[in-house]
């Protein structure tokens, strides 16, 4: 368990965590939000004892990280941000050497190294320089000396920027099938990843927190706030009837063909009930599409509020 | 996790090809001061004098050139942060390093034993001298790697790390060379004198390389290596706040 409370760092004048309180439990994903230059980076290089904070404290297990930083570090796997490795060691040689500077020897070793190899699918790069892989392979290779432990808390910095579609499917696919019982925490700003991987979600802006739930409530926010977009198919009809429909609060014409329908606050199906009209009116439709980046507009709303 | 560490530097010194350039620039140069410069076969004496006294100032820029990149490169690469948040104690990975550029200088050092050969070959040497010069080479090597490493710690560029260390490596030097002394005899009272340059490296290694082996010159040695580790390991700690 990590439980964080009231942390705060300052660079100088500048405060770039400002007293944070989190708990996270063993079995939460937390997916870590915010914009660029919101704290996200240094709260995990506190977590991982690599700074330390300001003011505040960071408990992990029962044992507050300042007077012990060995016992914690014992038990997080980390990415840095960028995945540093050495980059003239071969993948071999650079994971052999993490796993005996965290204290694995022989068997244990052999097995810990095939583990997270095929884990990360490396075999076939173990004798290649670092220097020379690709962007992918080298956040594989950092992928792997953080899982070699088999640390009960995972902190990955970003671990998918900078990937392909493909890679980063496979990246979340495999924090995705890690053991149920660990504390994983990923900083990103791609929303879809924590919808697709996390069970948690915790927004900060500014060094504050700002949103604090599980991702279905971060869900259900976006969805507060549907838009409907109607592209119709020889310009537009009488749209009067849908200024009329229950829920819709604006309704904007975007060009000849397409209106922008808004909802209420607070309803959710806008959706459907605008395809009711449309079948009720019988337009002739190309196209209607629930606006597709409402986790965005959530994500700047409570972002920008804090600013 | 101090092993680990320790040997994943020295390795890495020989997985690139720098280790085996410094050891022939080392080993050429020790040859070049030992005969041409130091005159071995015109002095007549069966000894390793002109070697020994030459060494410092070979030390003084391949020390820190073997040194520079310690803690340099992984601050500017961002390895540091993989280093840190392993479970190790900053203290053991200053030591770790430091151990491994020692014992490299220390490899390069004694490949240099055909000259003790050549000497044995020619004459009768005092070979027990020989033998706590050879002692003395690899404390005053230990010093200046030491220094070296903390100057690494403070910069994330090598070159920087490279000069700085040159420079305060020369300050040890030069307070404890006859130069110094003479040259400032008229100005500074000699207390002030003998206080700077008994707390330089050349009395101390002079010293030791006749022979005798007294307890307050190792010391010396090692405390000054203890010394620049120590702030090494102080200026860690202090990225870690700041």
């Amino acid at each position: 368990m990590i439980q964080i409370k009231n942390l705060t760092k300052r660079f100088g004048d500048f405060i770039a965590v400002d007293q944070l309180n989190l708990t996270i439990n063993a079995g939460d994903i937390v997916g870590f939000l915010g914009p660029n230059g919101a704290g996200k980076s240094t709260t995990m290089k506190m977590i991982t004892g690599f700074m330390s904070p300001s003011s505040g404290n960071i408990v992990i297990n029962d044992k507050d990280i300042q007077a012990d930083d060995i016992s914690a570090k014992k038990v997080i796997g980390y990415l840095p941000e960028g995945a540093p490795a050495y980059a003239d060691m071969t993948v071999i040689e650079f994971l052999n050497f993490i796993a005996e500077a965290r204290g694995l020897k022989g068997k244990q070793k052999k097995t810990a190294l095939a583990r997270v190899c095929q884990q990360v699918e490396l075999d076939k790069m173990l004798n290649k320089t670092i220097e020379t892989l690709s962007k992918g392979y080298k956040r594989r290779v950092g992928l792997a000396q953080a899982l070699i432990h088999d640390p009960q808390i995972l902190i990955l910095d970003e671990p998918t920027d900078g990937l392909d579609p493909n890679q980063k499917h496979q990246v979340r696919n495999l924090i995705k099938n890690l053991a149920k019982e660990k504390i994983v925490i990923i900083s990103t700003h791609i929303l879809e990843e924590v919808e697709a991987v996390c069970n948690r979600a915790v927004i900060i802006a500014k060094g504050k927190k700002v949103f604090d739930d599980n991702t279905q409530a971060l869900r259900s926010l976006a969805q507060q706030n549907q838009t409907v977009k109607i592209e119709f198919e020889a310009g537009l009809p009488d749209i009067s009837q849908l200024k009329l429909a229950p829920g819709v609060k604006t309704v904007n014409t975007l060009d000849n063909n397409t209106v922008e329908v808004t909802s209420d606050a607070n309803y959710n199906g806008l959706f459907s009930q605008i395809l009711d009209l449309v079948h009720l009116q019988g337009w002739q439709v190309n196209a209607m599409y629930l606006d597709s980046e409402p986790l965005d507009k959530v994500f700047r709303q409570l972002t920008e509020e804090a600013a | 996790m101090f092993f680990a560490i320790f040997k994943r530097e020295f390795v890495s010194f020989f997985a690139t090809p720098v280790a085996y350039v410094f050891m022939l620039i080392f080993l050429s140069l020790a040859a070049v001061f030992t005969f041409y410069l130091g005159n071995f076969y015109e002095r007549g004496q069966a000894d390793l004098g002109p070697f020994f006294n030459y060494l410092p100032w070979l030390y003084l820029f391949l020390a820190p050139a073997l040194a520079m990149k310690s803690w340099a490169e992984e601050i500017k690469s961002g390895s540091i942060e993989l280093l840190m948040t392993l479970p190790v104690k900053v203290w053991q990975a200053v030591l770790a390093k430091f151990f491994a550029i020692w014992l490299v200088l220390g490899l390069a050092l004694a490949l240099t034993f055909p000259l003790w050969l050549t000497a044995g070959y020619l004459g009768e040497p005092d070979h027990p001298a020989i033998l706590t010069s050879y002692l003395a080479s690899w404390l005053l090597a230990g010093a200046y790697v030491a220094i070296s490493c903390c100057m690494s710690a403070c910069t994330q560029n090598q070159v920087i790390a490279f000069i700085l260390s040159v420079v305060v490596c020369f300050i040890y030097l030069l307070i404890g060379s006859s130069i110094f002394t003479q040259g400032l005899q008229t100005l500074l009272p000699s207390v002030v004198l003998d206080t700077l340059s008994s707390m330089g490296f050349l009395n101390h290694f002079e010293a030791l390389s006749k022979g005798v082996v007294a307890a307050s010159d190792v010391t010396y040695f090692i405390l000054v290596s203890t010394l620049w580790l120590l702030i090494a390991g102080a200026v860690l700690n202090n990225k870690k706040s700041a």
